[in-house]
């Protein structure tokens, strides 16, 4: 047994240090037994729809390549591009003899219970790469999907930004309109090279009985930047994250933008951490979250390790409901003289004078309060696709219906 | 136009205003004198209807109808529009979203914005970070494309820079009519002023001094100014006595 594997197996039962616990014994390994579908002619309107709103449009027009896998099953992955590489990992590790030694790298095997039966029972993942000094405009899709009932998924993804590369990636998480449980754990490993650019937007759409818990790792070289966008507005169970980004050379910058929107019923731990440990780096973590009754913890925390460097943390919270929950945890660690490192954080409800503003000017309270709630969760994302950007906007104008 | 009948009015249970008889008819622009904490932005705030300003007595009626207990926007949609002394920032809505709302599609925000030199703040967060002739700038632009039939304007020349002043006046002149014959004028206007300054800008009919929550004389809104910059206010209540 390698010593990966070792990890693993007496990590299998390990609890992850924040988060609601899960029996993972609840959950069904049995996923459905879906086919290649080279031209996505077996989704159904409604599916399209659903996917839709995981920001997965089903098309390899306009997306530099494609990955979806359903359950277990890798049921449409291709490369349309030049300069990109798109495979289910389990091919990219036969392909690529230098690849399994970019895993556990960035998220250790033995965190908790979730990693390590990643590790043990693997239902695939995505690797994606960009070739030295691509620039690749358009942005890959992938699609993890759940479409069996209390199944769960584990998936290990490997991005590698080669030197001066450029790669956009939209991934969009979601169930089958017909599953109301499951489980999806997902570990990322993400290399960013010396003066590559890599922009990762993911929209979660799961539905109000599902588990999530991602497992992220990022590593930025000299020159490299990171942007992540994680959008969360529908209804979830409960979802457990704390990315780590370590920007280790000279000059990298990394930003991390979240929000969400916890319901009633939602427990959402949503965290992002970035290590500063080059000269130079710069880092900004901003995370809106709103409670219409669920809870939300929004963590951050950066950790400064060299002179000159400058980040920023931005936690702001609104309240919009009586049993809402919202606890916003900033933290910045510096360990050297030098560091500029700052942080604001907000936790409150619509102040009566910016409806009442709004309402000077015609609009009715229902259309005030959209319009200040689709204002706070405005936080700049690029590289969406039209369709996209139009669906947020729809799910957060629905947000502010009726609050 | 608008007529304000025995208006009392409490904000957290205490009396700002005593009693107000006003009548604004169609057309005219009335001057509001008076010093901080008299009562004069209470007024303007309870005739949009904000809900901190509890009316205990009285009535307020616009083109007719009774408003009294109507909801602030639909004050607005009936053709009522303010201007705020310190309108509130609200993060992450732009300038041109709430220019847009205003606007509702009758007008071309931003050719608005583009003929008062505020396009490159249509991106920015309102009132985030404007300077004070930038905040009158916004809200003035909102007023046109809102295109209210009655105008209340508080304190608009507070706190803008000699630059702008010229522009906010300007804005102003086009939101009552200035260059319109009288009888040709349908717009009204209710306009809070310590300066006077606005006066230059417009055609006003009739001025007043509120002191204490009660509208004291009433007159010529340039004689009025003078006779404050004069004597102040104190003689003013001393003369009604």
């Amino acid at each position: 047994m390698s010593e990966i594997k070792a990890r693993a197996e007496k990590s299998k039962d390990k609890k992850a240090a924040l988060g609601t616990d899960l029996e993972l014994a609840e959950f069904s390994r049995q996923g459905g037994k879906w086919e290649y579908d080279p031209d996505y002619g077996r989704f159904s309107p409604e599916e399209r729809t659903h996917l839709l709103r995981a920001g997965i449009e089903l098309t390899d027009v306009d997306h530099a390549g494609t990955f979806l896998q359903a359950d277990t099953a890798v049921v449409h992955c291709q490369a349309n591009q030049p300069g990109v590489e798109v495979l289910p990992i389990t091919e990219a590790l036969k392909t690529h003899d230098w690849a399994a030694d970019l895993l556990w790298r960035l998220v250790a095997v033995d965190a908790d219970k979730y990693t390590a039966r990643t590790e043990l029972e693997l239902d695939n993942g995505y690797f994606i790469r960009a070739l030295p000094g691509a620039l690749v405009e358009q942005p890959v899709e992938s699609c993890l999907y759940l479409r069996t009932d209390r199944f769960a998924q584990h998936v290990h993804n490997l991005v590698v930004v080669e030197p001066g590369a450029q790669l956009h990636i939209i991934t969009g998480c979601t169930t089958h309109p017909g599953v109301n449980s499951g489980l999806h754990v997902g570990v990322s490993e993400f290399y960013v090279k010396a003066g590559g650019r890599l922009s990762f937007t993911m929209i979660h759409n799961w539905g109000q009985d599902i588990h999530v818990r991602p497992r992220t790792g990022v590593r930025v070289e000299e020159g490299g930047s990171f942007v992540s966008n994680y959008i969360l507005l529908r209804p979830v169970k409960t979802v457990q994250m704390y990315p780590t980004v370590t920007l280790a050379g000279e000059g990298a910058v990394a930003s991390l933008n979240s929000i969400a929107i916890a319901h009633p019923g939602s427990e959402i731990d949503m965290g992002g951490r970035v290590i500063l440990q080059a000269p130079r780096t710069r880092a900004e973590i901003i995370a809106r979250t709103i409670s219409t009754g669920g809870a939300s913890i929004s963590r951050g925390h950066l950790v400064g390790l060299e002179p000159e460097i400058k980040a920023h943390l931005e936690c702001r919270g609104l309240i919009l409901a009586p049993t809402g929950y919202i606890y916003a945890v900033p933290e910045l660690e510096g360990r050297v003289s030098g560091v500029d490192m700052s942080h604001e954080a907000a936790v409150g409800r619509i102040a009566a004078e910016e409806i009442e503003y709004l309402m000077a000017r015609g609009l009715d309270e229902e259309e005030a309060v959209s319009t200040i709630v689709r204002g706070f969760l405005r936080v700049k994302i690029e590289g969406l696709p039209p369709a996209l950007e139009e669906e947020i906007e729809n799910a957060i104008r629905e947000t502010g219906k009726g609050m | 136009m608008l007529r304000i009948e025995d208006l009392w009015v409490s904000i957290d249970g205490k009396e700002v205003l005593r009693g107000i008889n006003l009548a604004i008819p169609q057309g005219e622009t009335h001057i509001l004198f008076g010093k901080n904490g008299s009562g004069k932005s209470t007024l303007l705030m309870a005739i949009m209807g904000f809900s901190r300003y509890q009316v205990t007595k009285g009535r307020i009626f616009f083109l007719d109808q009774d408003i009294t207990h109507l909801p602030t926007f639909e004050r607005a949609r009936l053709g009522l529009g303010l201007s705020f002394q310190r309108p509130p920032t609200i993060r992450g809505v732009k300038a041109g979203d709430i220019l847009s709302a205003c606007a509702r599609g009758r007008v071309s925000y931003q050719a608005l914005a583009a003929a008062y030199d505020f396009t490159r703040f249509l991106d920015r967060e309102v009132n985030y970070g404007f300077s004070g002739g930038e905040i009158k700038r916004s809200e003035l632009l909102q007023l046109l494309a809102q295109d209210p039939k009655m105008v209340l304007l508080d304190e608009p020349e507070s706190g803008v820079d000699l630059e702008n002043l010229e522009v906010v006046g300007e804005i102003i002149g086009r939101l009552l009519q200035k260059d319109r014959r009288r009888h040709h004028r349908d717009k009204s206007g209710l306009i809070i002023t310590h300066t006077g300054f606005i006066m230059d800008y417009i055609n006003a009919d009739k001025g007043y001094i509120l002191l204490e929550g009660r509208l004291l004389c009433s007159g010529n809104p340039r004689d009025i100014l003078q006779d404050i910059k004069k004597f102040g206010y104190e003689e003013c209540t001393r003369c009604r006595r």
